[in-house]
């Protein structure tokens, strides 16, 4: 198929950038999303130009660091997908694809299509640890039993990728489902207890820090989000929130 | 207070118990008024119970006041805030496809029941306002429904209260349930709580709407 | 250089224990003064990034992701062993390492594997207590799958992304110490070459990969923990940005890399379609434990199958072929990796492949929904219940155990593998060669460490499933923390490492002189024009099956292509800013290096053994005819490479592999 983009080009993170429209002509449907920008970046180097810069890595869907935003939904329109598990038959031959990178304030662009997403490191960093130092002794793993009901709950929670698809499609660059879902993970375990009360503020507190937008419950990060973690967890935050606030 | 205002989730919560006071004021507001299509002296007696209470004058009617400040305040600072997050807008932006028109569009429908909210001040609440305590007019039980019943002759405001009232299903549609999951409300009956809150949402703007349609038609 | 493997005096199992005994401490005040470099934070690099800082070294981290938490240990799905023996049926360190060993085909060293199943029980410990949200029974306690090559069940797992989740330990754990400001995280940065002072690893060159800076840092010990080298082949289940370049670089430097040929290819991934593939994806081999592999048994069937004349549904049970349940009883399905893909080869290449590229065979899941849903419904009391019935059932517990690698097999191929049978096909996967390291996990250059994938250490020339994460947290939690301490005891004086010294200013020099060359040089062919010809050559010449010929061919291809790359290479851009095809440039340069010495070692061992198959060394006769032969009189050692100028002047050490609590058998899995 023959495909028309209009692609997000930003030279630095100073510069201005612009939409700028290339053709990409005999697509596979089978190929994946990168693939067909592999080809046009292909095209551009050997003509001479400079090719589009885009985050990727693992190319199965579970690295988090491909984004885009394309034709107005992060990750594009197929459903429970990274950029890199988006396969070409979902568009139609002569389509107009439009590229944009994920916008958010606390997402600066670092170039074209690539943002900088260390606000999430720095919200993990402020509390999305439970703080046991290695060492041989530790407890047996089977010391403590966690219901299997539990247990699996935590695991979907922690199944974030961290891609950022949630702020990307929150009409207000929201980080709630993010932050909510490390929260969750160790709220509904035994082990996240002890640093319950500190853990949900001060991740709360930086992830308002980094200037995220407020969460206005529209729901749309969990349509978007290419794991399906719930809002379920985003409530459970909000709870640990409030009773740490009434505890701490 | 200020402290706790100045985290996202403490905001929100702030929104929640404000909006769920007004959404609870509306249903004691349209069991008030149902009544004045039901009977007539009903609806006189009540009203003038909650024009002449204490309680409700002194109590009630300043928390109520406070709640909407609150409500719009913070709805606005939110909005604000929430706008400032995006910084460089998409070219192509998809909200439709992933969240539905009421729960993008909270501040539009929030303004619209705000104008409203004006323009039901001026009709009801300023003239009872000065009637009581300007003009000192001496109590009067049987007034409340003919100053109703009069002030939807006119088919333009009566539109105009049905249009805004519509706005408020839609506000209500999502803020509702979304007040529960801002305190973090979310259990087994989270899914049974979100039908109720919708059926709420859409029965008592309803209620406003037959209200005034049933006062308007009856006058012609 | 004579090869010191530095293995502890004593009996298998004390050697450890002893060893931490008498090991040199650094004390806690001067380890404030001690810089270590970890470079790679995945499973290896991350959980020893997060040890080393508890322990109150300063760390300095390197990814060229933008998190540590995208490192590729991300992606591994099924599982991590470990001796736990929670199901009571039987297992024991002793086991594992008596599995590890024969599973590698008896390639490793064996106390190495020893202390890896030692202390992997440890591990399962240390991730709980991270909150690690693994797999559990409805009692509450962890729950075991079995893996290929092993008659009992230690593998914990958390759904389809184990990997996923014990590098988010790993993280998290590192993101406590980043807080601290214990670690210093430089994510977006590449290493680009290890500088030394007297002998010494006392640094590291990085390109900030935003700003395209040069940047000098120094410690007082290196570590290497960036992955390994499956990329060589272009096509791999590796991540895009998988390199060689850290290990290659170190090489380079003095580094031996040992057992390059010894290479893991997986049999389920899924076919490759079309030229444009830019990677290959795994689906989890935890698929063979209830998935039925076969190809037709008439050529008939499979020329029909590929014109689209007949569905493989409509083949019956004596239509089809289950090869592996054929040829090995014992094992069936099960089977470990290299002979499970060296089946599916010898099926394709006798023309039996399923589809157009004639490279697939079918993983079947029939079977195991007819079985689960039978169990159902005597569990639900359902009397005589239909077949559609028996379908549903059997297809929700399918569901709940693999449905994620289903719903990415049915995103992929766009097709149900519910109803037809799963395509799959060997690909390149893991690396079991590596830098090599002594029983500290030291190179030969002193103070320069290896963990993880990177180091050839303990899978010999076969990895099993699920040993690649226990490996890489073993290493990282609880192995060179230990081991680099008795060598840091000696730099307690030394004092911080400046980084204004001539050798800084060389190595930078090295560094930037090559980045100018890619810039500058205005070739013809972009990088990957390169990296898939290269994929190409090995591939086909260096694959599932070597003979002398096409080693010595694959030698001098990939000398040539590599002079004509030197030459004809284009990079866009400027060196100064974020530039992708420069950083594959550098990459590939590196590929093209090791691809050679890779051809290289796999000539030099003229003997089948694990993942490394001769097709000079097969059994002739008997019941293990057409299997693979080892020679375990002139190859049971580790081949150790020097650096010599030129891939193919590479200098063989030989590290004899001495067994002493294991007897070398034939591994048969009849």
């Amino acid at each position: 198929m023959n495909l028309t983009l209009k692609i997000w080009r930003q030279k630095d993170a100073n510069a201005k950038g612009k939409m700028v429209d290339y053709k990409v002509t005999d697509i596979s449907e089978h190929m994946s999303f990168l693939e067909m920008m592999d080809v046009l970046n292909e095209q551009l180097v050997n003509t001479g130009e400079e090719p589009v810069a885009f985050d990727h890595d693992c190319r199965e869907g579970i690295c988090g660091m491909c984004s885009m935003y394309i034709n107005g939904k992060p990750h594009g329109p197929d459903k429970g997908v990274t950029t890199c598990q988006l396969h070409m038959r979902m568009f139609k031959d002569g389509d107009t694809i439009v590229i944009e990178p994920f916008r958010a304030v606390a997402f600066p662009v670092i170039k074209d299509l690539v943002v900088d997403r260390s606000s999430f490191e720095r919200i993990q960093q402020s509390g999305g640890f439970i703080s046991v130092n290695t060492s041989g002794n530790t407890q047996d793993a089977n010391a403590i039993p966690i219901a299997k009901e539990a247990a699996d709950k935590a695991m979907d929670a922690a199944t974030c990728i961290g891609c950022g698809a949630c702020v990307a499609a929150c009409k207000n660059a929201s980080a709630m489902l993010f932050t909510s879902a490390k929260v969750s993970q160790y709220a509904l375990l035994p082990q996240g207890q002890v640093e319950a009360v500190e853990r949900v503020q001060n991740m709360v507190r930086q992830m308002d820090l980094e200037g995220f937008g407020n969460c206005t419950n529209t729901g749309a990060c969990e349509v978007e989000c290419p794991k399906g973690i719930s809002l379920e967890n985003i409530a459970r935050m909000n709870r640990e929130y409030l009773s740490a606030s009434v505890k701490g | 207070m200020s402290g706790l205002i100045k985290s996202s989730i403490a905001r929100k919560v702030v929104m929640a118990l404000s909006g769920l006071f007004l959404v609870f004021f509306l249903g004691q507001h349209l069991f008030i008024n149902l009544t004045a299509i039901i009977d007539p002296d009903t609806f006189n007696t009540l009203s003038h119970f909650m024009g002449y209470n204490p309680l409700v004058q002194f109590i009630l009617q300043p928390v109520l006041i406070a709640g909407v400040v609150i409500h719009f305040i913070m709805g606005f600072v939110l909005e604000l805030q929430n706008k400032k997050a995006r910084g460089v807008k998409y070219a192509k932006y998809g909200g439709s496809t992933n969240a539905s028109w009421a729960s993008r569009n909270m501040l539009i429908s929030g303004a619209v029941i705000l104008a409203f909210l004006g323009l039901h001040l001026y009709d009801f609440w300023f003239p009872e306002m000065a009637y009581k305590y300007i003009e000192s007019n001496p109590e009067d039980a049987t007034r409340y429904f003919p100053e109703l019943a009069h002030k939807f002759h006119s088919p333009v405001r009566t539109g105009v209260y049905c249009l805004a009232f519509v706005l408020l299903m839609l506000h209500l549609w999502h803020g509702f349930s979304s007040a529960f999951q801002s305190m973090g409300v979310n259990n087994k009956y989270s899914t049974g709580l979100r039908k109720f809150t919708q059926i709420y949402a859409i029965v008592i703007p309803l209620g406003f709407i037959v209200i005034a349609l049933c006062l308007h038609f009856s006058h012609l | 250089m004579a090869l010191d493997s530095k293995i502890p005096k004593g009996p298998l199992k004390d050697k450890w224990t002893d060893y931490k005994n008498h090991i040199d401490l650094v004390n806690p005040a001067n380890k404030r003064n001690i810089d270590v470099i970890v470079v790679g934070t995945g499973l290896a690099g991350g959980s020893a990034c997060a040890t080393l800082a508890e322990l109150g070294y300063n760390v300095k981290a390197f990814a060229y992701q933008d998190s540590p938490r995208r490192a590729h240990s991300i992606a591994a799905q099924g599982g991590i062993n470990a001796a736990k023996n929670y199901q009571g049926d039987g297992d024991s360190s002793y086991r594992l390492f008596y599995d590890t060993v024969k599973g590698g085909d008896y390639r490793s060293r064996e106390a190495n594997v020893y202390r890896l199943a030692e202390v992997s029980s440890n591990i399962i410990d240390q991730c709980v207590a991270q909150g690690v949200p693994f797999a559990r029974d409805y009692g509450g306690l962890l729950d075991n799958r079995s893996f290929g090559g092993v008659l009992v069940s230690r593998t914990f797992y958390a759904k389809g992304q184990t990997g996923q989740q014990l590098l988010l330990g790993a993280y998290s754990a590192m993101n406590r110490q980043i807080a601290r400001g214990k670690i210093e995280m430089f994510n977006r940065h590449e290493m680009l070459d290890v500088v030394k002072v007297d002998g010494k690893a006392r640094g590291i060159i990085a390109r900030n990969l935003i700003t395209g800076e040069i940047e000098r840092h120094s410690a007082h010990a290196v570590v290497i923990a960036s992955g390994g080298y499956g990329n060589v082949y272009f096509l791999s289940t590796n991540a895009m940005g998988s390199n060689a370049t850290a290990a290659w670089k170190i090489h380079k430097k003095g580094a031996y890399f040992a057992n390059p040929c010894y290479t893991q290819i997986h049999p389920t991934c899924i076919p490759r379609s079309g030229d444009y593939q830019s990677k290959l994806t795994l689906m989890s081999e935890s698929l063979r434990n209830d998935g039925r592999i076969w190809v037709p048994k008439n050529i008939e069937d499979v020329m029909a199958i590929r014109e689209g004349r007949k569905k493989p549904t409509d083949l019956s049970e004596e239509e089809r072929d289950y090869y592996l349940e054929r040829r090995y009883p014992a094992f069936g399905n099960l089977v470990p990796r290299d002979v499970a893909s060296r089946a599916a080869k010898e099926r394709c290449d006798a023309g039996y492949g399923v589809n157009a590229t004639g490279e697939a065979v079918y993983l079947d899941f029939k079977s195991a929904i007819a079985r689960y849903g039978k169990e159902q419904a005597k569990l639900n009391h359902i009397t005589n219940p239909s077949e559609a019935k028996i379908y549903e059932l059997g297809q929700a517990i399918v569901e709940a155990k693999y449905g994620n690698l289903f719903q990415m097999y049915e995103k992929i191929v766009d097709e149900d593998p519910y109803k037809t049978p799963m395509m799959i096909y060997p690909a390149t996967h893991y690396t079991m060669g590596g830098v090599w390291v002594d029983y500290n996990l030291m190179t030969t250059v002193d103070g320069l460490y290896c963990i993880g994938e990177a180091n050839f250490s303990d899978h010999g020339a076969n990895r099993l499933g699920a040993s690649a994460l226990m490996q890489g947290l073993a290493d990282g939690y609880f192995v060179l923390p230990y081991t680099i301490g008795n060598y840091l005891s000696n730099d307690i004086r030394t004092g911080k490492i400046p980084t204004d010294t001539k050798e800084f200013e060389e190595a930078e020099n090295e560094v930037k002189e090559r980045i100018n060359f890619f810039i500058n040089n205005k070739g013809e062919h972009s990088v990957d024009y390169y990296h898939k010809k290269l994929g190409k050559i090995m591939w086909e010449k260096c694959g599932m099956s070597r003979n002398a010929e096409g080693l010595k061919e694959a030698m001098a291809e990939i000398k040539a292509l590599r002079e004509d790359f030197w030459k004809n290479v284009k990079v866009p851009g400027t060196e100064n800013e974020m530039n992708p095809e420069l950083e594959k440039a550098g990459r590939v340069a590196d590929f093209l290096e090791l691809g050679e010495l890779f051809a290289k070692d796999a000539l030099n061992r003229n003997e089948s053994c694990g993942g490394h198959f001769r097709e000079e060394s097969v059994e002739l006769d008997g019941l293990q005819k057409g299997e693979a032969k080892r020679n375990d009189k002139d190859y049971a050692y580790v081949a150790a490479w020097e650096y010599k100028g030129e891939p193919a002047a590479a200098v063989l050490h030989k590290e004899e592999l001495e067994f002493n609590d294991i007897e070398l058998k034939q591994r048969s899995y009849k």
